[in-house]
């Protein structure tokens, strides 16, 4: 239907406020950030040319052996995490979909996690993923040697490997993987009982019926669930901090890098070339997922 | 290139300034005939200046935070036109306080004083153009005649002094277990590294696992530069800031040699972990020994440990006859909001009155040095002893011999080695970041 | 199941039977027995770190160390709580008062936007809609240098003095919600606000507001459990913003904690306590409210 242009103001009025409070607080400082990344900044007493200026800020930063190292460490991070919380959703959304009793109260524990900030839950993790093994073990490798478990021991996060750091996606799988059984369990509440029948009447096994008829069905879930962990990964800055504290080698990662440089080594223009090389990857990922949505949207409507 | 030039030169002459081993080149304190601040001439109202002091630390827990109390009281008492306002963050060793004020001078807000660990740390602040120098308030303190001159050294750069020093610290010490080293048949306090390692081995041989503790990152840094003094000589080590040792030497591969081989007697450590995780582990017995500041006694102590009976203390072994110094120390922001207000607290701070509060309850000794050594603790008379007679060296781990971005590049090559164990790529991560701030 | 008989009787009533089984009886009895005993794991594995912070909380700050995590106390004292909540109690205030704004704010906002991004577009919402979501992914380190200056340029304006701490965060995570709550309103929206009522108003002579108000409102409950939910939530458990925007006079219970956790001399059963007081609010909003939270995710804010 067509509507008359008398029609739409009023809904163009009524979303401007927050047209203009998102044009200034994202784009205006996205822009501000990207041109302060472009800077040439000396020191104003010893006039040291702490960043050349322009893109050689960038190719600055990209050719830093311990630029590079975080960004490693954040793919790590980021494959684990996002498969983690994926596997552990599902998996815990499978089990509790159909008939167990007392079901609100697993979902409401398995969700639970969730409600603790990432600093508080950083506190007890620190605790947990402790590198001690043998006689220093606690935390984890303490829980593991006592169930006899004692060859599983190991440093977590900084155990001597270069995938170290797949172990600081232990806690944040703990934290999300609640969130993600959530979409996966509405997902499976918007799928009629028919189908199901259907299937199961059809002769369909209980694994088919999961395999070619529920599971296909979630795939958009699943995409955004994917999306939605995968930038947080790649923000997480929280949780890194609380446990392995700010400089440490073994947990670095671009977000907490930036902390580094504009604080501990005062160069904020550096810091702003590292969140602006962040908000790229992030949007390398998004922009094609919003686009999609947007598109298959319009088909649709 | 002139740039670069401008900046060796700057940094090397403070460094050199810093860390001269007497201080006679140093020129004295106000010489500068640009700068206006002289002595006597500092306006002062009885009472305070008045409005709200925001002083900035990172002394929020433990008896660091008793030593701010202390001084506040008196503050209170001596100013009572002003209000104190505390800015106080918490954790590792200053590291997040750093991070918050660095974020507050960026955005030209100063507080009106800030603590700052007395030496390199503050050149990046100065460098910045952030802080004022405070040549009147030490000028009125007493100057030189209070202050022992190789202190005052440290914290001038160009002839002016930007900070007024509230306490020092001593970094070079151990603390050991009485009843863990009696077991293991030890009576004698270690000549040197190596007779120190074979005492290890004594301690391991009595079913203590891990004799040395460590604890996160900076605790493992400060044990690096107690190697580096054993092995370099007081002399070889101050030369690594100035540029006359180079840190790609041989003496500096034997030390990195010899602290590959002491982490082999320590606990694995976690990044995060702060200091009083590897001392807990002496005073429990999981470990003999714990390379620690002096502020490591207050841990003791509140744990209810007798000296002597439970635990003892000695320089680390090598480093006998020098004194790996730091010191806290407070600072005038540019644009501080309340200067006058921040004068009277830097005033309070340099006092012999407020020096001797302070360090009482902190347990760190008096940078002045006319206050009475026998009004402190056994441990603290010993420390002011060593104070007076001792080679003075700076601290790496608490900025007193390199800035903060130095001293970060520092912290990160350690943690690294400490998960890889690979002492060449130590050595040129050190050698790296050495180039960067010195050449 | 006897498939082969189900197949047979395909529209045959008795099938149904079998799927109106009573909770917890589908299945074989094996597939049952593994069912519950992977629920039961993973709820173990769920509960653990809690477990630690439980008991460390309760124990007497002298004899803790990390190596007697997992034992019980050997006698039971609140000391450590009583700690926490004497350190925590001001900050614990200010979150509460900053999450509670923000989420009643974003919410609002995004129950407008919404509304006209699902049923009042006008020409480009497609555009601006999407523009707005980007802003939901954008890593907050981004803005974070600029943000930090402007908010301190408005602050020292004349009379803005007061704009400092919890207030400089309700307009940041009210302004941050937005997205995501446009998302979910929109979402829910469209599929619980049939075209039909709309058309019908309009033929009633109703403007958008009388639409909004009488029409849209009464139905938004759901929407608003969610969204206030996820506001509160993310407000009351941010970091980041606190750590740029906030000191430890005017910042909020994550701050205040990290403080705690991060003292010279740590108390454990003070910091764990601590722990557990700051996530108290997010975990009664969790297990009062959390079915509705579900639920609300499941009447069509996910798609």
């Amino acid at each position: 239907m067509r509507k008359r242009a008398k029609d739409r103001l009023p809904g163009f009025l009524l979303v401007l406020p927050s047209i203009i409070l998102i044009a200034i607080f994202v784009y205006w400082l996205i822009y501000r950030n990207v041109a302060t990344s472009l800077d040439q900044t000396v020191t104003r007493a010893t006039k040291r040319v702490l960043n050349p200026g322009g893109l050689a800020n960038y190719s600055k930063l990209l050719g830093d052996g311990e630029y590079q190292h975080a960004l490693f460490n954040l793919l790590v991070l980021t494959v684990v995490f996002v498969a983690g919380t994926m596997f552990f959703g599902l998996l815990w959304a499978v089990l509790l979909e159909k008939g167990v009793k007392g079901e609100g109260f697993f979902r409401s524990v398995y969700l639970l996690p969730m409600a603790i900030s990432f600093i508080a839950a950083g506190v007890v993790w620190r605790w947990l993923l402790s590198p001690g093994v043998g006689e220093q073990a606690v935390g984890l490798n303490q829980l593991l040697a006592m169930m006899g478990l004692e060859r599983f021991q190991n440093g977590w996060w900084q155990s001597p490997t270069q995938f170290s750091m797949a172990a600081m996606a232990i806690p944040a799988i703990w934290q999300l993987s609640g969130y993600v059984m959530a979409l996966f369990l509405a997902g499976f509440r918007g799928i009629s009982e028919d189908q199901r029948e259907a299937a199961r009447i059809d002769g369909a096994s209980e694994w088919q019926l999961y395999r070619h008829v529920l599971f296909p069905q979630l795939s958009p879930i699943a995409l955004s669930a994917l999306i939605i962990i995968g930038h947080m990964s790649m923000k997480m800055f929280d949780l890194i901090y609380a446990i392995a504290g700010q400089n440490s080698y073994k947990a670095s990662v671009p977000a907490t890098l930036m902390w580094t440089q504009l604080f501990a080594q005062n160069n904020p223009t550096a810091a702003a070339v590292n969140a602006t090389i962040l908000l790229v990857l992030v949007a390398i990922v998004v922009v094609p997922y919003l686009i999609y949505t947007s598109k298959s949207e319009k088909g649709t409507h | 290139m002139r740039k670069r030039t401008i900046t060796s030169a700057v940094t090397a002459g403070a460094v050199a300034v810093a860390l001269a081993a007497c201080g006679s080149s140093t020129p004295a304190p106000g010489d500068n005939a640009a700068e206006p601040t002289t002595g006597a001439a500092m306006e002062t109202t009885a009472g305070g200046a008045g409005g709200d002091v925001g002083v900035f630390t990172w002394w929020a827990a433990g008896s660091e935070k008793k030593g701010l109390d202390a001084l506040v009281k008196l503050f209170k008492e001596k100013y009572p036109n002003d209000t104190f306002v505390n800015l106080a963050v918490a954790g590792g060793a200053g590291a997040n306080a750093k991070a918050k004020l660095a974020a507050d001078l960026q955005n030209n807000q100063p507080p009106d004083s800030f603590q700052g660990h007395a030496g390199a740390e503050l050149l990046d602040y100065i460098d910045a153009d952030q802080i004022e120098p405070v040549n009147d308030v030490i000028d009125a303190l007493g100057g030189d005649s209070v202050f022992p001159q190789k202190l005052l050294d440290r914290l001038t750069v160009d002839g002016k002094i930007y900070s007024v020093p509230s306490n020092i610290h001593r970094a070079n010490v151990v603390w050991a277990n009485t009843a863990v080293l009696k077991k293991a048949g030890i009576n004698e306090v270690p000549k040197d590294l190596n007779a120190w390692m074979a005492d290890m081995d004594k301690v391991k041989a009595t079913g203590v696992a891990t004799p040395l503790s460590v604890s996160g990152t900076w605790t493992q840094v400060q044990l690096f530069e107690n190697v580096l003094i054993a092995d370099l000589g007081a002399e070889g080590y101050s030369g690594l800031f100035d540029g006359t040792t180079a840190w790609d030497s041989d003496e500096v591969k034997q030390a990195v040699a010899d602290y590959k081989k002491l982490l082999t007697y320590a606990n694995t450590a976690s990044d995060g972990d702060d200091w009083p995780v590897a001392t807990d582990m002496v005073i429990a017995g999981k470990a003999a020994y714990n390379v620690m500041g002096d502020w490591a006694l207050a841990e003791f102590t509140e744990k209810g440990k007798k000296e002597k009976e439970d635990f003892t203390y000695f320089p680390t072994p090598g480093t006998d006859g020098v004194f790996d110094f730091l010191a806290d120390s407070f600072t005038l922001p540019k644009g501080a909001k309340n200067p006058g207000g921040a004068k009277d607290w830097l005033m309070l701070v340099g006092s012999a009155e407020g020096q001797k509060a302070f360090n009482l309850a902190k347990g760190s000794i008096p940078a002045r040095t006319d206050v009475p050594a026998s009004d402190f603790p056994p441990y603290q008379q010993s420390a002011m002893e060593a104070f007076k007679t001792n080679e003075i060296v700076s601290s790496i781990a608490h900025g007193a011999a390199v800035s903060l971005a130095w001293n970060t590049d520092i912290s990160t090559a350690i943690s690294k080695f400490y998960s890889t164990r690979d002492d060449a790529t130590l050595v040129s991560d050190l050698t790296a970041a050495a180039k960067k701030y010195t050449s | 199941m006897a498939t082969s008989t189900a197949t047979a009787t395909r529209e045959a009533i008795p099938v149904r039977v079998t799927t109106g089984q009573a909770p917890g009886t589908e299945g074989t009895m094996t597939g049952r027995v593994i069912r519950y005993a992977l629920i039961i794991l993973f709820l173990v594995m769920v509960l653990m770190p809690l477990y630690v912070l439980i008991v460390t909380s309760f124990k007497h700050s002298a004899n803790v160390t990390a190596s007697e995590a997992w034992s019980l106390p050997r006698s039971l004292t609140i000391d450590g709580w009583q700690a926490a909540w004497k350190s925590l109690a001001p900050p614990l205030g200010r979150s509460l008062i900053m999450a509670v704004i923000a989420a009643i704010l974003s919410s609002i906002l995004g129950s407008l936007n919404g509304f006209v991004f699902a049923r009042w577009r006008f020409p480009g919402a497609t555009t601006i809609f999407t523009l707005f979501l980007f802003g939901m992914f954008i890593p907050y380190q981004a803005i974070m240098i600029p943000l930090q200056g402007m908010l301190i340029d408005v602050q020292s304006q004349p009379g803005m003095g007061w704009f400092d701490g919890i207030w400089k965060l309700i307009v940041v995570h009210t302004i941050f919600g937005i997205p995501i709550c446009t998302l979910i309103f929109r979402n829910y929206y469209a599929t619980a606000l049939p075209n039909e009522i709309l058309e019908a108003a309009k033929v009633d002579g109703a403007g958008m507001l009388r639409t909004y108000t009488s029409i849209v409102l009464p139905i938004s409950a759901p929407g608003f459990v969610v969204t206030m939910i996820w506001q509160f939530t993310s407000a009351w458990n941010d970091f980041l913003f606190a750590l740029f925007l906030t000191n430890r006079n005017n910042g909020p219970v994550t701050y205040a904690l990290n403080e705690l956790a991060g003292g010279q001399n740590p108390n454990y059963p003070q910091i764990m306590a601590g722990v557990l007081v700051a996530s108290l609010p997010t975990l009664l909003v969790y297990i009062l409210l959390g079915r509705y939270f579900i639920g609300g995710l499941m009447s069509g804010s996910v798609k």
